[in-house]
């Protein structure tokens, strides 16, 4: 390598003026300002972090984004592994990959009105207009559920619309991995008589571990800024609140920005051990080149 | 032989399960598409999938939606600002991270392990911890509900993913051309043009192709420095606004939400194969 000093820092000084402003300044200015009231004028210690782990709506807000986490996760992650597998063994495994991808490409804007008409409600009688309510009632012969209303369904009807989304993205990374396998690996222990359970369980889990670690945290940082699917079909109402749509209520129509940076602090702190770990497998790479 | 009689069976079932989901996973933007082509009443009164007992009855479709959401619902004006907004929010950020990018792959000076790390610790904070704070600095200069100033947000947040994906591809490249070109003489500025960067045209490819789906799908942070003003709205902050004031006129919310789409569908089926390569590259941003 050549010695440039100047160079470099010439190279690099816009981009650390950027982030510089536009995220190291004001992540550390949040965190002042989650000590003061809503105007930011007077400190007022912990009040706001009280606030935000003892008032009702952020209560449920935290609860929410706990379903969100158990289940967008579990669901995004293993249905990807499954199709990643499968697919791997049909011809038209590239189509059926390009359909379930397709939603990536979708604004959460665009997928939350798509979902909201799946999800449209008419009381029993009327013709459904949503195709979820229709299958129900004419196929199953049971009521309509107001799926976006009803407090039971309404958050796993967002989270299904989540799922719709980001499966793809998982399936192409995980199917990326699972192609990495060596074949004669899989077929040597199938020659020795372990059935495909086994061969999932003893080998491929194992050896495709580090990769489901990296999609699964991708889908948890997800889960805990999720925001435009909750904005768009519920804004948050009849108990579907989470963390982010909170943060803005408190910031735009409350206008209570102690709250609000309290907020996005909690949600700060709740993403640095996943930081920490891209950070440390960061390293671990280099430390193998 | 009794394991190749097993797997024979349960071909049917994967076939099955592969199919199903398939259609699942397409049913709801079919829906969609068709349900924008319908009139009004139809629309209210029966379901998107009746037009499957007799699909070639072409009366039955219009354009008329699609009218209607460009002009009186504004749709129009909101893509061409969609455009506005997304395309220097593409080309900046490459740009500004490509001479970052390159270096920290190529150049030595201190500090340059640490402050790349903390580049890859930004990749994953989360945009609500910076709102505040920039959206009080843009109201002081004039910046919110400008051009500028989202040009500039989405410059700030896109580098961190482009300076790690750029940077990753340039350490990749072959150390050899390298050294034999700075035997010659070259200055790293001949390097980064006229080798480092043309031999990472399917590295910034990708990027492009990434950084553009996420400006023009964002959401937040146009509702955020671009607020209610409408003349600068881009299509998903118009298109949320409609789905509070439409309501119930399925047939013009399917027709917006589908404009909304058709650009970033069109770079998909392109461009799918720089789209997989860029998610593999960096799968993770934030």
């Amino acid at each position: 390598m050549k010695k440039t000093n100047l160079w470099a820092w010439l190279y690099i000084t816009p981009t650390l003026l950027i982030l510089a402003f536009f995220l190291v300044y004001p992540a550390v200015n949040t965190l002042f300002l989650s000590f003061l009231d809503r105007k930011s004028e007077l400190f007022v210690g912990l009040s706001n972090y009280i606030f935000a782990f003892t008032n009702k709506n952020m209560l449920y807000a935290f609860r929410n984004n706990l379903i969100w986490l158990v289940v967008f996760t579990a669901f995004t992650v293993s249905l990807g592994l499954i199709l990643a597998i499968l697919l791997d063994r049909v011809r038209y495994e590239s189509v059926a990959k390009s359909i379930i991808f397709l939603p990536m490409a979708i604004s959460f804007v665009g997928a939350g009105v798509i979902w909201k008409f799946i999800y449209a409600y008419r009381p029993a009688g009327s013709p459904q207009i949503g195709i979820l309510n229709a299958v129900l009632s004419k196929t199953f012969n049971l009521e309509p559920v107001g799926w976006l209303i009803n407090r039971t369904a309404n958050n796993f009807a967002l989270i299904f619309a989540g799922v719709w989304i980001w499966v793809g993205f998982c399936m192409v990374i995980l199917s990326a991995a699972y192609k990495g396998i060596p074949k004669e690996l899989l077929e040597a222990a199938r020659v020795d008589g372990a059935n495909e359970l086994q061969v999932f369980w003893r080998i491929i889990l194992p050896v495709m571990k580090p990769t489901v670690a990296v999609v699964a945290t991708t889908m948890i940082i997800n889960v805990l800024k999720v925001f435009d699917i909750v904005y768009v079909m519920t804004n948050g109402e009849f108990g579907t609140e989470v963390v982010a749509n909170r943060m803005f209520k408190e910031m735009f129509h409350f206008r209570n920005f102690g709250h609000a940076s309290a907020i996005a602090v909690i949600l700060l702190l709740a993403i640095i051990p996943v930081m920490i770990i891209n950070i440390r497998r960061f390293r671990e790479q280099e430390a193998i080149q | 032989m009794n394991k190749k009689i097993t797997r024979l069976f349960s071909r049917p079932l994967l076939h099955i399960f592969i199919v199903f989901i398939s259609l699942m996973w397409l049913m709801p933007s079919v829906g969609l598409l068709i349900s924008s082509f319908r009139a009004r009443n139809d629309v209210l009164n029966s379901g998107w999938w009746t037009v499957f007992q007799h699909p070639f009855e072409f009366t039955q479709y219009s354009l008329e939606n699609y009218a209607q959401v460009i002009t009186a619902s504004g749709l129009g004006r909101a893509f061409l600002n969609s455009l506005i907004i997304t395309i220097p929010s593409t080309i900046i950020p490459i740009m500004i991270a490509a001479f970052a990018a390159y270096a920290f792959a190529r150049m030595e000076f201190p500090g340059r392990q640490i402050i790349f790390i903390i580049v890859v610790g930004l990749l994953v904070v989360p945009l609500q911890v910076t709102l505040i704070p920039v959206l009080r600095v843009y109201n002081r200069l004039g910046l919110s509900g400008t051009f500028i100033g989202i040009w500039l947000a989405h410059t700030g947040y896109g580098l961190p993913f482009a300076v790690y994906l750029l940077r990753n591809f340039f350490s990749a490249l072959p150390k050899d051309i390298f050294e034999s070109a700075f035997l010659d003489g070259a200055s790293h500025s001949t390097a980064f043009f006229k080798l480092a960067l043309p031999l990472s045209v399917p590295a910034l490819a990708s990027l492009a192709i990434f950084q553009f789906l996420w400006v023009w799908n964002d959401l937040l942070v146009a509702l955020i420095y671009l607020g209610g003003t409408e003349k600068v709205a881009p299509l998903t902050l118009r298109l949320s606004s409609l789905v509070n004031s439409l309501g119930q006129n399925w047939h013009l919310l399917t027709a917006a939400a589908f404009i909304s789409m058709i650009l970033p569908l069109i770079i998909f089926f392109s461009l799918q194969r720089y789209f997989v390569r860029g998610i593999l590259a960096g799968s993770v941003k934030g």
